[in-house]
């Protein structure tokens, strides 16, 4: 194995630097002191964390975000299991459609997404609530848990099924004793996958929030477009920490690498 | 390993609930767009029942629209070739690092991808402002001050920071394919490194960099949170300009116009992704 160069450890450091920048200046501006977006300079404090959470708006959002991902994220994996067992298990006409119709959110950019269900929403009445928000988070995070447990299905070893069933277990016996669990690395990193990216969506879901249902990153875009002070950066900072918390996790339970840039 | 049994419901069963939450959330709501992009619309009264095609023809005549259009092009040209510039070394110098290293900086790469997009453009916006840091430093050094922000230069910058991943991994994936000792066996050969680079490395990893051109190159074209955040409202891209004719022109039947074009701009795109995936499977398995 040959090693790197110092041109190549230096083109290294720089492209590291580009790509840390903007998330360091955010955590380091967020402990600021003053009024202005300024690095603490004469000292730390914790002012506008505080103001993050006692301004009730973000306060909310933040929860309508963390229900929304929850139940997304979960309500996707209840939805791409079974679909991911159909797709890999049997042969049926119109498997390849199914298969590119549950991923083709990932090919439609997420604006032309959000101007559909708007369009959807505004004809058949249903703007604005919680519920059809949900539902158009689903389709945006099911990809993602569909190609995991995809991935998950196909790694699998039948032998130990196929014991199962000569025993005298049953088709939904043999699911949630042999295979389940076989496959649980994968549902629980496409759930997470599902979470993080529900959690991160702002481009389609600007189109469907409605002011009582509005997400943190809605919340953020909009507070960012009137108003620019170090309170956006302790958003902007929890929100790195909540999602670096996640990646630990997901690298823990599937291997983040895996993850992102596995199976294509 | 399927199974290829008689006729069964099992499928349709195991995948019908998703399917039809699909049909009904996905093709439903995209075909409204399509019939809506062609409905007529009046200032005063609204969306009208009549059916035009002047929303198209005013897309494609108007200078106002077709200089977006341009805009949005040049600069997603510009991201993707930046893109490829620094991904794609970046990817061999990463390839040739060993762990712990390598994992760490991987992680370091591609991590911000799951970070929102919304808190990164606020970076670079806190960056490249006026009074940002950028030009703390300038000032400090004592040269005069940059006017980045709410330029097409902060978009390309955020832009580039946003899609690095998109580009990065593809070529790792081409080159985790790649045997390291036939770039060594060119070397014994007598190749310079350049050479071993040019004829054994770069034909090798060529199609990994035009799936990540492809992914960059839509993803920015539709990109909507970095130019709303950096280009200000004057400098509009095709996505902000769907934003702003859909909330605040309310003129949804020219907003579904745009959008619908830049959805078959996409579909393009990941159609030509798909065939060379194709083609280069076909090339593996010989």
């Amino acid at each position: 194995m040959q090693r790197n160069g110092p041109i190549a450890l230096a083109f290294h450091i720089l492209v590291v630097t580009f790509v840390l920048a903007p998330l360091v200046i955010i955590c380091l501006v967020a402990f600021t002191p003053e009024n202005t977006l300024t690095l603490p300079t004469t000292g730390i404090s914790l002012r506008w964390f505080k103001a993050v959470f006692a301004h009730p708006d973000f306060v909310t959002s933040f929860w309508n975000s963390i229900w929304l991902a929850t139940i997304s994220a979960t309500l996707s994996v209840a939805l791409a299991v079974p679909a991911a067992l159909a797709i890999s298990r049997y042969s049926f006409p119109g498997r390849d459609f199914l298969n590119a119709l549950f991923l083709s959110p990932l090919i439609i950019p997420h604006l032309v997404l959000g101007v559909a269900f708007l369009r959807l929403f505004a004809l058949i009445g249903v703007g604005g609530s919680f519920a059809w928000l949900v539902a158009t988070h689903i389709i945006v995070v099911t990809p993602y848990v569909l190609r995991l447990v995809l991935a998950a299905l196909s790694g699998l070893d039948r032998s130990a099924e196929q014991a199962a069933r000569t025993l005298g277990a049953g088709e939904w016996t043999t699911f949630r004793r042999i295979t389940a669990p076989m496959i649980l690395p994968g549902i629980t990193g496409g759930w997470l996958l599902a979470f993080i990216n529900s959690f991160d969506e702002l481009t389609m879901s600007i189109f469907v929030t409605s002011p009582a249902t509005v997400t943190l990153p809605v919340r953020m875009y909009m507070y960012a477009t009137e108003s620019i002070d170090p309170m956006m950066a302790a958003v902007s900072a929890l929100m790195i920490a909540l999602t670096a918390v996640a990646m630990l996790v997901l690298d823990r339970t599937f291997g983040l690498d895996r993850i992102l840039v596995g199976q294509r | 390993m399927i199974r290829r049994s008689p006729f069964t419901f099992a499928p349709w069963l195991l995948a019908g609930p998703g399917a039809l939450f699909f049909f009904g959330l996905v093709i439903l709501p995209l075909c409204l767009t399509v019939i809506l992009s062609f409905h007529a619309y009046d200032h005063s009264k609204g969306i009208q029942d009549t059916f035009t095609l002047s929303h198209y023809a005013a897309v494609v005549t108007d200078e106002y629209y077709l200089s977006i259009f341009l805009r949005t092009l040049r600069i997603s040209a510009l991201t993707t070739l930046i893109c490829a510039a620094i991904g794609v070394p970046e990817a061999y110098i990463l390839s040739r690092m060993r762990d712990p290293w390598r994992s760490v900086f991987l992680l370091v790469i591609i991590g911000p991808l799951l970070v929102s997009v919304v808190v990164r453009a606020f970076g670079w916006s806190m960056l490249l402002g006026s009074q940002g840091i950028l030009n703390q430093a300038l000032h400090l050094l004592g040269l005069p001050s940059a006017k980045i922000l709410y330029t097409e230069t902060a978009i390309v910058i955020a832009l580039v920071h946003v899609m690095l991943p998109f580009m990065v991994i593809p070529v790792w994936t081409a080159l985790q394919k790649l045997d390291p000792m036939v770039e060594a066996a060119a070397w014994t050969l007598g190749a310079s490194r350049f050479t071993a680079l040019r004829r054994i490395v770069m034909p090798q990893v060529s199609l990994g960099v035009l799936s990540g051109s492809l992914i960059v190159f839509g993803l920015s074209a539709s990109a909507f949170a970095v130019p709303a955040l950096l280009g200000g409202r004057r400098l509009k891209m095709a996505a902000t300009l769907v934003y702003d004719e859909y909330l605040q022109e309310l003129n949804w039947p020219l907003g579904a116009a745009i959008a619908i074009i830049v959805l078959v701009a996409n579909l393009c795109i990941m159609l030509a992704y798909n065939r060379m995936i194709e083609v280069r499977a076909r090339r593996t398995l010989g």
